[in-house]
């Protein structure tokens, strides 16, 4: 293992990136994850790669397109009006079925919104965004360490099931800085015959495209497409479960509000309080499976979110509403505090959802 | 188990978060567990600045603090905000040459520095911050006093190399008051 370093969130995710072999990146700066553009503005020339601060979200988003349809490690990174502009490209990197790699470090909404971390797009980023049937694989890191351990295993996981992979942080995570340790990238690679190199004029030339006119056509892409979502859904949802053994109520929060969330299960455990955590790190697919489980031991859950209740949705899918569940949240670059946390752990404990 | 929550504040522009990354970097050297959280947005651009960092045995939990064992005040309103958010039995450390008010509260212990004058008499006038770090290492033991040089190594550029010596000699100052 390297020797520890202290780096900021947004530094993190850009050095490991170049270690995922990323060499192309395309963005716009916007607060707070302007520092993954600069870092990658410093780095890129020195090692071959390009940096291209382009005229506008959606002219880098469609160069990551561009990139990804020609078979490179590409990326962009913005911060959640920025992600808005860019869900058109994201929907037809989608329905082209190319690997993209994408980061949103969450700043309040909506609209112009504020510069204070966020976690209100939950939604976009986990049932759309962009139009038309398709899905992200979205990571939700809690540390500096997971914003580098997730890009490199987000690099992975695009190229495998040709998709994007997006990095949902918030500006806390972003913008902190704790020490962390680069292992050794484990850089994956897959094949791409599809990809756009150019033909040598030794092989028939490939296509990217999203466009289909014959439904009978699409309908088929959209099925297959879904077959290939059905295995990411089998095999990639990720979690950490934090004093669950004998949990009698569960807290379910990521990123920065599974930080605040621990603190508060501690200082309830103290109370005497049987709480327990479950972090989901990815948030598509979404961890249903140790969910359910939790729902025939637990009496109820209390869903900890930065944004008016958004996942709490997902809470309620996944335990199959067995058991309530109730919402502690802030809004528009608020944080909840860990003593906010504890009154709903203790309202729970009282019966009260 | 020891956990040390310390929260700087004041005015951007005074070195406040440079002053956490130093102690971040303390704490990275002797091996503790570390997190660095500033402020960040239209504050920084003349306004109130502020940082957060936690240096403990054991992994961080929540990076933001809420109740600091330790406060550091560079100005009035700084001081105004957070003086009833430290812990009792907390330490606040206070720039006497920027506030003249006195804490009121009787179950913190109060430390008042003139940092600023310090730094100006001793010729590194924008080093008042350092000089605080020098106090509060003193006064808290949330980290050791040495290796300051190899510390400032850490995260100065080889090209700003030059200024290490008075930021330890800010420190040396702030320790010895």
């Amino acid at each position: 293992m390297e020797e520890r370093v202290l780096m900021k969130g947004n530094e993190a995710i850009a050095e490991a990136a170049i270690r995922a072999g990323c060499r192309h990146y395309f963005g716009y700066p916007i607060t707070p994850q302007t520092e993954i553009a600069a870092y990658m503005a410093k780095k890129m020339p020195k090692i071959g790669g390009v940096f291209l601060q382009a005229e506008s979200e959606i002219a880098s988003i469609n160069m990551v397109y561009g990139a990804a349809a020609a078979g490179m490690r590409v990326m962009t990174s913005s911060s959640s009006p920025g992600i808005s502009l860019k869900t058109e490209g994201l929907s037809y990197i989608a329905g082209s079925d190319v690997p993209a790699f994408v980061v949103n470090v969450q700043r309040g909404g909506p609209g112009l919104g504020g510069i204070q971390p966020s976690q209100s797009d939950y939604f976009q980023a986990t049932k759309g965004g962009g139009h038309g049937d398709y899905r992200m694989i979205v990571l939700a890191p809690a540390s500096v360490q997971e914003m580098a351990s997730l890009t490199i295993k987000g690099f992975n996981l695009a190229d495998k099931y040709l998709m994007t992979a997006m990095i949902l942080a918030d500006g806390t995570i972003g913008q902190m800085m704790e020490p962390i340790s680069f292992e050794d990238a484990e850089i994956e690679n897959y094949d791409k015959p599809w990809a756009l190199t150019g033909t040598n004029c030794e092989r028939k030339h490939n296509i990217v495209n999203s466009l289909y006119l014959k439904p009978e056509e699409l309908e088929v892409k959209n099925f297959e497409r879904y077959e290939r979502y059905k295995i990411v859904e089998e095999n990639e949802p990720m979690w950490e479960e934090y004093m669950m053994e004998d949990a009698e109520y569960c807290v379910v929060a990521f990123g920065i509000a599974s930080r605040v969330a621990k603190n508060a299960v501690v200082a309830a455990r103290e109370e005497g309080i049987k709480v327990g955590l479950i972090r989901p790190i990815t948030l598509w697919p979404f961890p249903k499976k140790p969910l359910l489980a939790a729902a025939d031991k637990v009496k109820g859950f209390i869903s900890v979110e930065l944004n008016m209740g958004q996942m709490i949705e997902d809470i309620k899918l996944a335990t199959q509403c067995k058991k309530p569940v109730s919402l502690c949240n802030r809004t528009g670059g608020m944080i909840p505090s860990p003593d906010q946390v504890l009154e709903s752990i203790r309202n729970a404990a009282k019966g009260v959802f | 188990m020891k956990t040390t929550q310390i929260l700087i504040a004041g005015f951007g522009g005074q070195g406040i978060l440079f002053a956490g990354k130093f102690l971040a970097y303390k704490g990275l050297v002797e091996d503790k567990q570390v997190s660095w959280l500033p402020s960040y947005g239209p504050e920084m651009r003349g306004g109130t600045a502020n940082c957060s960092i936690i240096l403990s045995d054991t992994p961080v939990g929540s990076p933001i603090i809420t109740n600091p064992d330790v406060l550091v005040a560079m100005n009035l309103p700084s001081l105004m905000k957070y003086v009833d958010a430290v812990v009792p039995g907390g330490k606040i450390i206070v720039d006497s040459t920027l506030i003249a008010e006195k804490v009121e509260r009787t179950d913190v212990e109060v430390f008042y520095v003139p940092a600023s004058a310090m730094a100006k008499e001793a010729g590194f006038t924008t080093l008042a911050n350092m000089v605080l770090m020098g106090k509060l290492i003193k006064e808290t033991g949330a980290v050791s006093f040495d290796n300051n040089q190899a510390t400032f190594e850490k995260f100065i550029p080889a090209k700003k190399a030059g200024l290490i010596e008075q930021n330890c000699k800010a420190l040396q100052a702030g320790h010895d008051f």
